[in-house]
């Protein structure tokens, strides 16, 4: 079975710089806040599950969040990209646009200000996705397989079962995925407090050690800082006692395959094999900032690192999705998946009461995320959720940055 | 037979999560990563909650709470096989606030509202 899995083929889309994408989105970005209703009217009005929202809400740039949206339009699901600003904020449309082009991705970009407001704005923009919807019919196609997938965990909204099984059945498959040439990327590292020697001695080399540690210590650093580490009074409540009981639960989601290192947001992994997101700011006169403000920075964190796919585990259920990077939500608790039925994707608790083994529910989910790769929708792409979270942070990319 | 069930994860471990709640007396039905030479049931000494931790043996007081096989905080009293082992008698050792919560809700007792 393990063997007609992981040589499934199915057709992406090929991009410039020969990745392969999944989905053929076309991205409308906002660059201020001011202009994120036009931008939203463009989505709304061209009805189509391709085209999809994101933007930075703030005037003045921050280069963390401008890193973000130029990893969003150069992310290989997404096909075209249209950028909307006010006129007068830092974030420049038309750099953005000129990225996209230089990528042979459809491009435009508008100032609302020069167009003459709301509706003009809005009729040109829709002009240009209609355009951009015909031309992405000539993607050209490739054929491509689980080594050519790079995919991202995270887990919110966790319970006792998120330890057991959620994270289990993810960690498992990351082990899978990385014997069959693929990459996945795991995250949360201030959620891996208590276990640096543990995490250090998966390194597969002293650089990635190195980093490891780097990143483990700010991450400590951040917990230490603001007297706070990151369990909360349900997580007590629902059993579990300290964070490095939480914190392992969480990091088995990581499998067992050696770490090649450490990336940070808006980075590619620099080749295949398992790779640590450093997703929590560096230090800066702006103090640290909030590190993880929810499951959404999160998911976006990951999907600016190139993945094709994000898998949320939640124990207790969640709804959201994300744009840009199908969301494929995980639970290991059974009466969550019976309950909220049309937001869960996969239910991995057979494995915590012993009708099912690791093995085959690793090996259903692997089947499940072949699915979503060949184009079938995920629950929250199907339901229509795409959000999206773009945070002002402070991150230096020259501290480890390998893509 | 017990439907009742608490499950282990690393042979290693001296704590299983119980899978459904338990009462004082009642026996649970070991699954997981159980050793092999030890018996699959275990005897809660103390009403013990869903997702909730019970002992698998005696520990005692100073000693390290073991689950997914390494070290999860350590324990600040004795702990007899088959009790209830959550804030009141174990602590992280990293994070100080987490020991003065409320054993049952988990909400901070060191916040003021007045």
């Amino acid at each position: 079975m393990n063997n007609t899995i992981n040589s499934i083929k199915w057709n992406g889309y090929l991009r410039k710089d020969g990745k392969l994408g999944i989905r053929n989105r076309i991205l409308v970005i906002y660059t201020v806040k001011c202009a994120e209703f036009v931008a939203r009217e463009i989505t709304v009005k061209a009805a189509n599950k391709d085209v999809e929202l994101i933007g930075f809400d703030g005037c003045t740039d921050n280069q963390y969040a401008v890193n973000l949206l130029i990893s969003m339009i150069r992310h290989p699901n997404v096909g075209a990209v249209i950028a909307v600003g006010l006129g007068c904020e830092y974030v420049q449309p038309e750099k953005l646009a000129d990225i996209a082009a230089s990528e042979d991705k459809p491009a435009y970009w508008l100032f609302i200000q020069n167009e003459g407001g709301t509706i003009p704005a809005i009729n040109k923009g829709l002009d240009f996705v209609n355009d951009a919807l015909e031309q992405l019919k000539d993607t050209p196609r490739k054929e491509m397989g689980f080594s050519d997938l790079v995919i991202g965990a995270e887990c919110g909204g966790s319970d006792y079962t998120s330890g057991l099984a959620g994270n289990l059945v993810v960690g498992r498959f990351f082990d899978w995925l990385v014997d069959n040439g693929g990459t996945p990327i795991f995250e949360e590292i201030v959620e891996a407090i208590g276990l640096d020697k543990h995490l250090i001695s998966r390194a597969i080399d002293e650089k990635a050690r190195q980093e490891i540690q780097y990143t483990y210590d700010k991450a400590l650093d951040y917990c230490k800082s603001v007297r706070q580490y990151s369990v909360s009074p349900g997580n007590f409540a629902g059993g579990l006692s300290t964070i490095e009981e939480k914190s392992m639960g969480a990091l088995i989601k990581s499998g067992s395959r050696p770490i090649q290192g450490v990336i940070k947001v808006s980075c590619s992994p620099p080749h295949s094999g398992l790779w640590l997101l450093d997703s929590t700011p560096d230090p800066y006169w702006m103090q640290f900032g909030i590190t993880n403000p929810n499951d959404n920075e999160g998911l976006m964190d990951l999907a600016s690192t190139g993945a094709h796919i994000v898998i949320l585990v939640t124990g207790r259920g969640n709804v959201v999705g994300s744009a840009i990077a199908p969301c494929i939500k995980i639970t290991g608790n059974h009466h969550t998946y019976e309950k909220m039925n049309a937001d869960m994707d996969f239910d991995a608790s057979p494995m915590l009461t012993g009708e099912s083994s690791q093995e085959s529910v690793m090996l259903d989910l692997a089947k499940e995320i072949q699915e979503v790769a060949k184009g079938n929708p995920t629950k929250s792409e199907a339901l229509g959720h795409k959000e999206f979270f773009i945070p002002y942070k402070y991150q230096d990319k020259t501290k480890i940055c390998n893509g | 037979m017990t439907n009742i069930k608490a499950f282990q994860i690393d042979t290693a471990d001296n704590v299983a999560t119980m899978l459904d709640e338990i009462d004082t007396g009642c026996s649970a039905l070991l699954t997981g990563n159980i050793c092999t030479d030890i018996d699959n049931t275990i005897s809660a000494i103390n009403k013990i909650p869903i997702g909730h931790k019970i002992a698998l043996k005696d520990i005692t007081a100073g000693e390290s709470i073991i689950k997914y096989g390494v070290v999860i905080g350590t324990a600040t009293k004795d702990i007899a096989k088959g009790s209830w082992v959550h804030l009141h008698n174990i602590k992280s050792v990293y994070d100080e606030r987490s020991s003065h919560l409320d054993v049952n809700t988990g909400a901070p007792k060191d916040t003021k509202y007045e």
